[in-house]
């Protein structure tokens, strides 16, 4: 399958990507790691007509320690984050996660800003810092501005990210409790996008593909706040959730699995930090 | 668009479109036949070469964003006539049967055991989630993986 045409364009700087949004408007798209876009695109269920590659900005790749949070550069891609020191002590469930995504090869590609930007709801990655509680950073043309991640999902691929806006970091807050983590990813083969899964960051459970954008799973965060128990908390998993049926699922079968996974993530979540 | 790639250490210059997939350059510029399209949706692991020597499936990345990296490919492997000892370890456990998942498996084992010399049986499935065999051949390529990292040259290779 080949993509419909489309000029290439590689920006070599922030600037000259978001020069270059600018002039092309809503014909253009960013490429990062492009193992969304460019299936999409060789289905023909994408067909911009110009691609900015963003692979060549290195300076919007690392992982750094600012004290209260980690900062990572959107182009940082998965099996950096996987393999980082840093976040498996201060973030280990977003170090896990990453190396949950996909398998090997999609992860030396696939990029944890791309990911977050293209806002699929089956991602794992954005219910991960959904539950991780993220700042978003984007720069467009009246400078960079900060997005909470709870503000960041709009709708079924739709971000708060404006036209020809870029993402460039994602700040992560260390958790109080770093142990007190999981995640469940529950799949048909092992490279398969979630049919439902669940990631918990203390008292945090955020919710893959339950609905149009990445969700936290409010009913359980208040019975545990509450005093409920985690098995009866996670019975209130699928609360407040409008999960697809698909020819994975049905609709049913994922509050099912909602209310399975956040009950084995809140088990092992509270087995990890005793 | 003009692309100057380096394959298997050999500069390769080319015009192409700009929406030219690596896996078609490779085949059908570079001549280079080993990398197969199998799924053609990054599923299925047949098309994996090395960019830059890390495993990335040909079928989701422009030729574009390859030009400047190199991209290593099963033909450029063997060197004098030596078979990778990947390539040989296939060879003696039966690590392959129809053959068409092989290009992609070895690439994979290659990238994985760069990263990991010495990886259990666990970690060798897990580093080949990417790589499906129709003939569901998986002990043989599990076991060519294991057997190639316990040679001092399959691990360093």
């Amino acid at each position: 399958m080949i993509p419909s045409s489309f000029s290439y364009r590689r920006a070599g700087s922030v600037e000259e990507a978001a020069g270059l949004a600018a002039s092309y408007g809503e014909d253009a798209k960013y490429l990062a790691g492009g193992h969304s876009l460019l299936p999409l695109m060789k289905l023909r269920l994408a067909t911009p007509e110009v691609l900015i590659d963003l692979g060549g900005l290195r300076d919007l790749s690392y992982i750094t320690d600012q004290g209260t949070h980690v900062a990572i550069g959107a182009l940082t891609r998965h099996h950096d984050i996987e393999r980082s020191g840093l976040l498996g002590r201060q973030l280990p469930l977003l170090a896990h996660a990453a190396g949950r995504v996909g398998d090997p090869q999609i992860r030396h590609r696939g990029t944890i800003g791309g990911s977050v930007a293209h806002g699929d709801p089956a991602s794992d990655l954005p219910a991960v810092l959904l539950a991780l509680d993220a700042t978003l950073v984007a720069r467009g043309s009246d400078g960079s501005r900060e997005i909470p991640v709870g503000e960041f999902f709009t709708g079924l691929f739709e971000t708060a990210l404006a036209p020809g806006e870029l993402l460039t970091e994602i700040r992560v807050p260390k958790p109080a409790r770093p142990a007190a983590w999981s995640f469940q990813k529950f799949t048909q083969r092992a490279i398969d996008w979630a049919i439902v899964g669940a990631a918990v960051q203390g008292g945090n459970v955020a919710l893959v593909n339950m609905g149009p954008t990445p969700l936290r799973a409010a009913a359980v965060e208040a019975a545990l706040a509450g005093g409920a128990s985690p098995a009866e908390a996670a019975g209130h998993a699928a609360e407040g959730t409008s999960p697809s049926s698909d020819i994975r699922a049905s609709s049913g079968y994922r509050e099912h699995l909602a209310r399975v996974l956040v009950a084995r993530a809140l088990a092992e979540a509270n087995a990890r930090s005793q | 668009m003009k692309v100057d790639l380096t394959v298997n250490g050999k500069d390769i210059s080319a015009d192409v479109e700009d929406r030219m997939l690596l896996v078609h350059f490779l085949r059908e510029v570079a001549g280079l036949t080993a990398t197969n399209v199998g799924c053609d949706t990054t599923s299925c692991g047949a098309c994996t070469v090395l960019l830059d020597g890390e495993s990335v499936k040909s079928c989701t990345v422009l030729a574009a964003q390859a030009a400047g990296h190199q991209v290593t490919t099963l033909e450029g492997l063997a060197s004098n006539g030596e078979m990778h000892p990947v390539q040989r370890a296939f060879h003696e456990q039966h690590g392959l049967q129809c053959g068409f998942c092989t290009p992609g498996m070895v690439m994979a084992i290659v990238s994985l055991l760069r990263e990991n010399p010495h990886p259990t049986e666990e970690q060798v499935r897990a580093g080949l989630e990417g790589n499906l065999c129709r003939c569901t051949g998986y002990h043989n390529i599990v076991r060519a993986a294991l057997a190639a990292a316990s040679t001092a040259e399959g691990a360093s290779a």
